[in-house]
């Protein structure tokens, strides 16, 4: 049976609605003139510029530099945590607590980070953010590893301990590879969010080590340049790569276990 | 070899081990039965090591069991779910138990290679689990589990996940394997007809306690308790005292039956369907007169249940292959009184 066209009509003003805005953003980067609002012809010109730009190149450093660490740090605390929170807790307060920097809004967050920096007295820098990044990072792969244990089958650790295995050689050689769709999930969803996270980075970075979000915001207060337009094809682009090599290792994993 | 004295666990209000006691000899294959909940898996799941008792103590050739943690124990349990590794091949699932030993290379091979021979799952060396059929994960978690050569293989339900027709091949498959290794298997389950084709002996368990332990056929034809009477086969019980020549029972008058408890013991009496004797015609000799309720054909045998008056559930008689007895008929049952088993109460 065909279905009637008008049907399709809301599906393309959906798609319409949410890809318009990006897909002239991409289209007007290519643009040769001044004007971010009018195409004047093709050119890569603000790539160039782009690539020219000292202040976005040590913003885009800082922010990987940011990313990388606190996925890191949060990989492994996340983990650790699913694990222990999963195997040796029966609290539902702890549980609920354990995720709550995730759902946590951002201001509440970085005002109660730098709160906290000014108490302990630790100067703001790049390891700040870092730092900040961590918190909610690890909420983020705590929950999703967590989820991953829920449906794993707890006889095949006891099974390994079974065989003769201590501990330490079952978390390595049996939980672990049970859980790395989880992980893997985890630590790229804490990247995605870290290298575009604006709020907490702005309230925790030190002035002289902007993370490339602050670098943007402060470039836009002078109005749209085709050069942030670039800027942010680019980053359109890590973050589709990122999360189509993310789905595709889930499927991986997954038909492999 | 392995002595199991006065184990008992409870878990919050239900008592799942109440003050156990076993002895287990060497090279049996000795079977935990009893129906869901009665403490079995988790007197297995003790000797594992997964589990520890309240009070009690466990010896292994007079080594205390109970002090040393899962994976210091010459014990290996093959789990009911089987428990496979699913990102390990075959091979790698049979040897991580010899690599733990930190074994040489070359004879953690030859050994993997020749427990598989022994499975008959060669051939499928480097597949992983879920490329494999349910009898051959089954087979793999069986050779993962001897690969050890554990002084002792305990094995929860180890058939319950296989369908009717490998299950009877595994049966006898597990039986010749337990006959080469030697080793100890002590295998848990709720299904008495596995119990019964596989065990040396026979523990029945019900609720946290041990009903009986004896050996397959003394178990089906000497019951020493009401619970193991009804558990364990098809059985007529009938309830009453035992009197001389068998029991009193209750609006039945006498019923043949063979005991040595004293007269005026409250006591059931347990009659074999197999064992009864059905009559046509009103003028029979039986014990009990009835009609015929229903006639059901199983192809060896025919189950004929018998309403009797004065009982409330119908007497079940089993024929060989098919009988000419329709429903609605009138019989008489006798059984000879050597064939009555008095149970006290």
């Amino acid at each position: 049976m065909r279905r009637p066209r008008l049907l399709y009509v809301p599906f393309w003003a959906t798609y319409l609605f949410l890809y318009a805005p990006i897909a002239v953003l991409v289209f007007m980067s290519f643009n040769s003139g001044d004007s971010p609002y009018s195409f004047e012809g093709f050119s890569l010109k603000w790539y160039g510029e782009l690539a020219g730009n000292a202040e976005i190149r040590h913003g885009l450093v800082n922010t990987l530099v940011v990313a990388l660490g606190s996925t890191i740090l949060a990989t492994v605390l996340g983990t650790l945590l699913a694990v222990g929170m999963a195997r040796h807790s029966r609290s539902k307060l702890l549980d609920a607590v354990s995720v709550l920097p995730a759902v946590l809004p951002d201001l509440v967050l970085a005002i109660g980070l730098l709160v906290f920096y000014g108490m302990i007295k630790m100067t703001l820098g790049l390891h700040s953010v870092l730092l900040a990044h961590t918190v909610f990072g690890m909420a983020f792969v705590a929950a999703v590893v967590r989820t991953r244990l829920t449906h794993a089958d707890t006889s095949l650790e006891e099974a390994s301990r079974d065989l003769g295995a201590g501990p330490v050689t079952t978390f390595l050689r049996i939980t672990l590879p049970q859980l790395t769709p989880g992980i893997a999930a985890g630590a790229l969803l804490a990247f995605t969010l870290s290298v575009d996270e604006f709020v907490i980075a702005f309230f925790t970075a030190a002035p002289t080590e902007p993370t490339l979000p602050i670098v943007i915001y402060s470039m836009v207060r002078f109005g749209v340049t085709p050069e942030i337009n670039a800027l942010a094809t680019l980053l359109l682009a890590v973050s589709f790569t990122v999360v189509i090599v993310a789905q595709r290792m889930t499927r991986l994993t997954e038909s492999l276990s | 070899m392995l002595q199991i004295t006065g184990v008992s666990r409870r878990f919050g209000d239900v008592t799942a081990l109440a003050d156990v006691s076993l002895e287990i000899r060497q090279g049996e294959f000795f079977a935990l039965l009893g129906p869901s909940g009665c403490g079995k898996t988790t007197l297995l799941r003790i000797l594992a090591g997964f589990e520890s008792p309240d009070s009690g103590a466990v010896t292994l050739d007079g080594e205390d069991l109970l002090g040393r943690p899962a994976h210091r124990r010459p014990v290996n349990l093959m789990f009911q779910s089987y428990a496979l590794f699913p990102h390990m091949t075959v091979a790698k699932n049979v040897a991580y138990g010899l690599e733990r030993e930190k074994l040489p290379k070359a004879e953690v091979r030859s050994r993997v290679a020749e427990v598989l021979e022994k499975v008959g799952l060669t051939s499928m060396a480097g597949r992983r689990p879920q490329q494999l059929s349910g009898g051959q994960r089954q087979r793999v978690a069986l050779a993962r589990a001897i690969v050890k050569r554990p002084r002792l293989l305990l094995l929860d339900e180890p058939l319950s996940a296989l369908d009717k027709k490998v299950r009877a091949e595994m049966q006898l498959e597990l039986k010749r394997l337990q006959h080469e290794v030697g080793i100890t298997f002590v295998v848990v389950t709720h299904d008495q007809e596995e119990a019964m084709s596989l065990a040396d002996r026979i523990a029945v368990f019900s609720a946290g306690q041990v009903e009986q332990v004896d050996a397959p056929v003394a178990l089906y034809e000497r019951p020493r308790t009401p619970f193991v009477a009804g558990f364990v086969g098809a059985n007529n019980l009938f309830s009453g005292r035992a009197c001389s020549v068998g029991l009193a029972a209750d609006g039945l008058g006498v019923l043949p039956g063979s005991s040595d408890l004293p007269d005026g013991t409250p006591a059931l009496l347990a009659v074999r369907p197999e064992r009864l004797r059905l009559d046509g015609g009103q003028n029979g000799e039986g014990v009990l007169k009835g009609e015929v309720a229903d006639v059901s054909f199983y192809g060896g045998v025919s189950h004929v249940s018998v309403t009797v008056p004065g009982r409330a559930e119908p007497v079940l008689a089993a024929t060989q292959g098919a009988t000419p007895i329709r429903a609605g008929a009138r019989v008489s049952l006798s059984w000879a009184a050597g064939d009555g088993v008095l149970v006290p109460q």
